[in-house]
This record gives C-alpha cells, structure tokens and sequence, in this order.
C-alpha cells in the first residue's frame, strides 16, 4: 500500500473523531511542551554560567590555600593561611609565563561617605588585578603601581557601592570612610554583574593590598592570588610552572603534597557546569515522564479504536488487506496522532519559552537539536504505543470480525 | 489466463472440523463441487447445514481441513494467510447481508478501498474503475453520498459495485437480500442477472427460495452435505416481475 494512501486513511479517520483525538493529542502537545521548555531553562542557564566564567577574566588562573598535613595527618582544606604577600611577589619575579599576578585580600566592612553608609566586601589587590579581571573603569582610574608603593589610602569602587552612596554625583575625588579610615576616590569600575552562585560582583570596593595591610589589619588574609597567562595555550605549562615556585616559597620536601591548590577557569566551569547539567537533566527526564504519559494515552485510544473498528478490519481483510496493511493502517495512525501532537507541542513549548523568558528574565534557550529530538521522540512513541494496538488489530480472524456487533 | 474449460470453483471431498476432539462438530463432510464461468448459483439451507462454512471456504476467508479446493485452476491448500489475501484480492468480490460498508466515508471512497489492496498493480491510479463500477449498479449520481444519506438497496449496490471494481472472477453474496424489503430485494436480484448477463461468476447464499428461484442452478445443503444439485430450468425474471408490480400498482 502506498504510504500517501495510507496517510490519507490515518488523517480521514482521526478527523472522524476530533475530540477524541484532540484529547489524545494533548498528553503528547503538554509532554513535548515541557521536554522543550524544560530544555530550554536548562541550556540557557548552562550559557549563563559559561558566560560568566568567561566574564571572571582572561587566562585566569588562581592559587588558594589547600589543604596541610602535619605528620601525615591531613588538616584539610584551608586549614592554615598558607597564602603570603611574599608567595605573589615571588612569582611575579619568577615566573615566566603569567602576564599579570595579584594578590587577593578579602575582608567585609563598614563604608560611609555621600548619601549613607553600606556594608560591602573590601578587596585588597594589585593594579595587575584589573587586568587579570579585565574590568575597565567607568570614570576616573584604577589605582597605580605608584599608590601601591606608597600606602596611598585610595579606592575604586564597584557599580553597586557607587550607586548606594554617590546615586546622583561622580564619585571621583570624593572622600569615603571605609571601617572609619579616610579613603579618596579614584574610579569607579564597569558594572559585571552576577556571578554564577548569584553573588553581585560589583558590590565591592578595591584598594591596594599595602593599604589594606597597613590599615585594616587584625583581618589581613590572603585568600587567593591570580595571575594570567598570555595565552590560553599557555595555561597547563603555568600551572606546573606556579607549583613549582610555590613549593619553593612553601619549602616543601619531595614526596609531601602540596598545601596550595591551583585552579583554572575550565576547572571552575566545569564544576558549574556539572551542576546545571545534572539540573537539567533532571527537569528533562521529569518532562519525559510526561510524554511516556502522552504514550500510554495514545495505546488506550488505540486499543479502544481496534475494538470499534474490528468490522472495518473485517471488512478491509475480506477485500483483500494483509495483516500487515491493517498493521501499517493502525501504525500510521498513531504516529500521525502523536507526531501531529509533537509539532504542536513544539510550537506550544516555544511559545511559552518566550513567555517564560519575558516573565522572569531567566536566559532561555532554544536549540533546532532539541526541536529535532522532540519530534523524533514523538514519533517514536507513536510507534511504540501504536504496535501492540496494531498488531492486535492485524492478528484478527476476517471470518469473526466480520460477525462483530 | 484461464480458459474457459477451467471451472472457477472446484471442490474434491472438502472436509471442515472444528474443535477436533470429542466434539467435533462436521461443518462439510466431504463435498464436492464445480461451478463453471458465467453460471448464478444460489446455495440454500438452513442454519447449521454448513453453508456459510462453504461461504468462507469458496471466499478463501477459510482453508479446508482436509480436501482440495481450486480457485480458477488454482489450488489454495497450504497458501499462508497473505497469499490467500492476495488471491481474495485478485479473485474475489465480496456481498454481505448488512453491505458492511464503512461509514461516513463516500460511496465512491468505499467501492474504491478494494483497490488500494490490488497488489497486482491493475489499476492505474489516474483511471480509477470506481465510477463506472458504481455507474453500473445504477448509482452513477450518488457518488459522494455517504451510507447514512443513502437507502439499504442503495447501499447494498454499492457494495455490489466495491465487489465488481476489481473484474473479479466470482462474486460471492451472503443473505445479500436478507436486510431488504421485498421489492428492493427483486431490484437487487435484477441487478445481480443483469451482472450474471454480463459474464459475471456469481455465487448467492440465501435461505429464502424465492430469491434462489432467480438462479440457473440451485444446491442444496444440510448436515454438511450437498443433497440437491438441480438445474433450474426457467429462472425467474427479477427484471420482468419488478416491471409487473409497476403495471399492477
């Protein structure tokens, strides 16, 4: 039987009854909607995450305090301040491969100045930081090398903070207290938004190291230091280069481990990564539960449709029909049911991707491939939950189905 | 191609069991037949005297137990199921006593769906058999009626038409008349002479003998034996009594 006449009877005999396969069809338009929406969440908070990362800095790489062993006894991770400032310098004279290295002090505090105060991270860092970073300035500067040597109690400050003290005014040149030191204001950084954990980047203020060293003291921690290759290619050949220097600077005997851990941004995205992957993973296969749903649906319709039309078979059967052709009839018309739902699911969860989108604000993706895999997904349930009505109908004797009342 | 020497039916000691066992019930006890081109047959019974069994044997909807049974010249014992498929599909036009047509589908869609099955490849798609067929049983204007616009002659001939689209070499009807009243059932006996005038093999299965009276050759069964096999010598007219009851009316 050719396969437009056999589409031509599916489409005739499902338009006999609309409602009923109208009802049918949704379990597979609501399955394939969620599969796609679904997705959709999923990719785009992966490209939001991979985005971010990119956004952390060029070539970054970062040296944090890892774990110590004393004895062989493991104290683990960031047991002791195993960072110095002399550990940053030292590379910064040794090494050959990092571009820019900085020290990174981290401490929260109280800011006063302009319209009120605010509570916000304090980062203490060398003006390598910027480049390392790669975040410009909007107006005035970053601080110098020159600010660095001298102790200068200067600050630049994230978008945040400089909205939440200075909303109407260019802070430059203004005076801030920062835990009740006097600091100037040299420029305020672009705004970089949310990082991958929702943390806002911009609500921090950074000075030189030296200065955070001098007057905030009783918090002084280095928490990382980060440096920058000159190239990606680079990256694994500064790794073993920076373990190298570090050992030196640690003093740590061959054999022990190291007590500082090095991390690179593919590190970091894949952790990232892994995590939302799981995530839509998860969502996915609860969406397919759905479709399985839809399928079942389309086998009972089927089932019910064979027993109601055993006469038809009967009929169709004395004229001259194989069991395959009233196999291929049922078959089609199953996959026209649930394909014809999967396109309409399609366009039903694109829609309200947009939506979703548009509502929330949350980066939504929609990729051709899970447009594809949707479709043949769809089709594949209807051949999967159409064979065993179909087979049923083609196991029929003519002779009773023809006596069928 | 067969000739005309080739009877299209020919029975040799055709045996049906069902349930073999204790209970076996006998349906045919060894029949033998032969039924030429060109002849009207009408086999007659009461119910349980094996007569549809012999319905679905000669229709290949059924295989014998044991006997032969040759269909044009051909022998049907040991076809698998998609064989005799093809061979009701090649050979055979069906008549049933409730027309059996599918609903709210078209006259000319239903005398159509017999070729959809023609795996011989006869008929080209662009010279669809269908209207002339259906012009021959005189529904040449209700092409796209459906069954339900449609009275049960009417409905009976498109059946009849869906049984001669395909040139068949034998069309089998089972109670053909059984669902109409008597002056349709006359029409439809009128049609199925004038069919029978035409060349055409037809084999009638009906209870009443008025209808049977219409038939060159009248068999007789009971028990799942033959025990009449008479020629009738002067069949009635359908065509010359339905214009009788026009004059009397």
């Amino acid at each position: 039987m050719k396969a437009s006449a056999l589409v031509r009877i599916a489409t005739q005999s499902i338009l006999r009854n609309k409602m009923r396969t109208l009802l049918t069809m949704l379990g597979i338009v609501i399955g394939v909607a969620a599969v796609i929406v679904m997705v959709a969440v999923g990719q785009g908070a992966q490209a939001n995450i991979e985005a971010q990362i990119r956004g952390l800095g060029t070539n970054m790489l970062m040296v944090m305090a890892g774990s110590s062993s004393q004895g062989g006894v493991s104290q683990g991770a960031a047991t002791f301040n195993r960072l110095t400032i002399e550990d940053a310098e030292k590379l910064e004279r040794e090494a050959t491969l990092l571009a820019a290295v900085s020290p990174v002090v981290f401490s929260r505090g109280q800011i006063i100045g302009g319209a009120g105060n605010w509570r916000t991270a304090i980062i203490g860092a060398a003006p390598n930081y910027q480049t390392i970073r790669d975040w410009p300035v909007d107006s005035g500067s970053f601080f110098s090398a020159a600010d660095l040597r001298s102790v200068r109690r200067v600050t630049v400050l994230g978008r945040t903070v400089a909205n939440a003290l200075f909303p109407d005014a260019d802070p430059v040149g203004q005076q801030i207290r920062v835990r009740n030191v006097p600091f100037t204001v040299i420029g305020v950084l672009t705004a970089k938004g949310q990082t991958a954990g929702g943390n806002d980047q911009d609500d921090t203020i950074l000075i030189p190291y030296t200065t955070a060293r001098a007057y905030l003291s009783g918090h002084f921690r280095i928490g990382q230091i980060i440096a920058s290759t000159f190239s990606p290619g680079d990256i694994p050949a500064a790794q073993q280069e920076i373990r190298a220097i570090m050992r030196e600077s640690h003093r740590i005997p061959d054999g022990d481990d190291d007590d500082f851990t090095i991390r690179n941004q593919d590190d970091i995205a894949a952790a990232a990564q892994g995590t939302t992957r799981v995530m839509s993973l998860l969502l996915a296969a609860i969406a397919s539960i759905s479709l399985l749903v839809g399928g079942i649906g389309i086998m009972n319709i089927m089932l019910v449709s064979v027993t109601e039309r055993t006469r038809e078979i009967g009929i169709r059967m004395a004229i001259g029909a194989r069991g395959s052709d009233v196999m291929a009839q049922f078959l089609v018309e199953s996959i026209v049911i649930s394909l014809v739902g999967g396109l309409i699911g399609l366009a039903l969860g694109f829609a309200s991707g947009v939506l979703l989108a548009h509502l929330t604000g949350w980066a939504v993706a929609m990729s051709p491939q899970a447009a594809l895999i949707a479709i043949a997904f769809s089709a594949a349930v209807g051949v999967f939950f159409g064979f065993y009505p179909a087979r049923k109908a083609a196991a029929l004797d003519p002779i009773q189905a023809l006596r069928y009342e | 191609m067969p000739t005309a020497d080739i009877p299209v039916i020919r029975l040799q000691g055709v045996t049906k069991v069902y349930s073999p066992g204790e209970n076996a019930v006998h349906a045919l006890a060894g029949v033998d037949l032969e039924i030429r081109r060109g002849e009207l047959v009408a086999i007659m019974g009461a119910s349980g005297s094996g007569k549809s069994t012999m319905m679905n044997i000669l229709g290949c909807l059924d295989t014998p137990t044991a006997g032969r049974y040759e269909l044009d010249g051909i022998d049907i014992t040991g076809l698998t199921k998609n064989a005799l498929a093809d061979l009701r599909s090649l050979k055979i036009g069906f008549v049933f006593q409730g027309f059996n047509l599918l609903a709210r589908t078209t006259a000319l869609e239903n005398v159509e769906l017999p070729l959809l099955y023609d795996r011989a490849g006869r008929f080209a798609p662009a010279a669809s058999p269908a209207p002339e067929a259906l012009r021959r049983v005189g529904l040449g204007e209700r092409m796209h009626h459906v069954p339900s616009q449609l009275s049960g002659g009417q409905q009976q001939r498109v059946a009849i038409a869906r049984a001669l689209v395909t040139n068949p070499s034998l069309i089998l009807a089972d109670e053909p008349t059984g669902n109409l009243d008597s002056h349709t059932s006359l029409e439809i006996m009128a049609l199925f002479q004038e069919l029978n005038a035409q060349g055409i093999t037809i084999v009638l299965v009906t209870h009443e003998p008025d209808i049977a009276a219409h038939a060159h050759r009248v068999i007789e069964m009971r028990d799942g034996h033959i025990v009449r096999d008479a020629r009738v010598d002067a069949p009635l007219d359908a065509a010359a009594e339905l214009a009788q009851l026009q004059v009397a009316s």
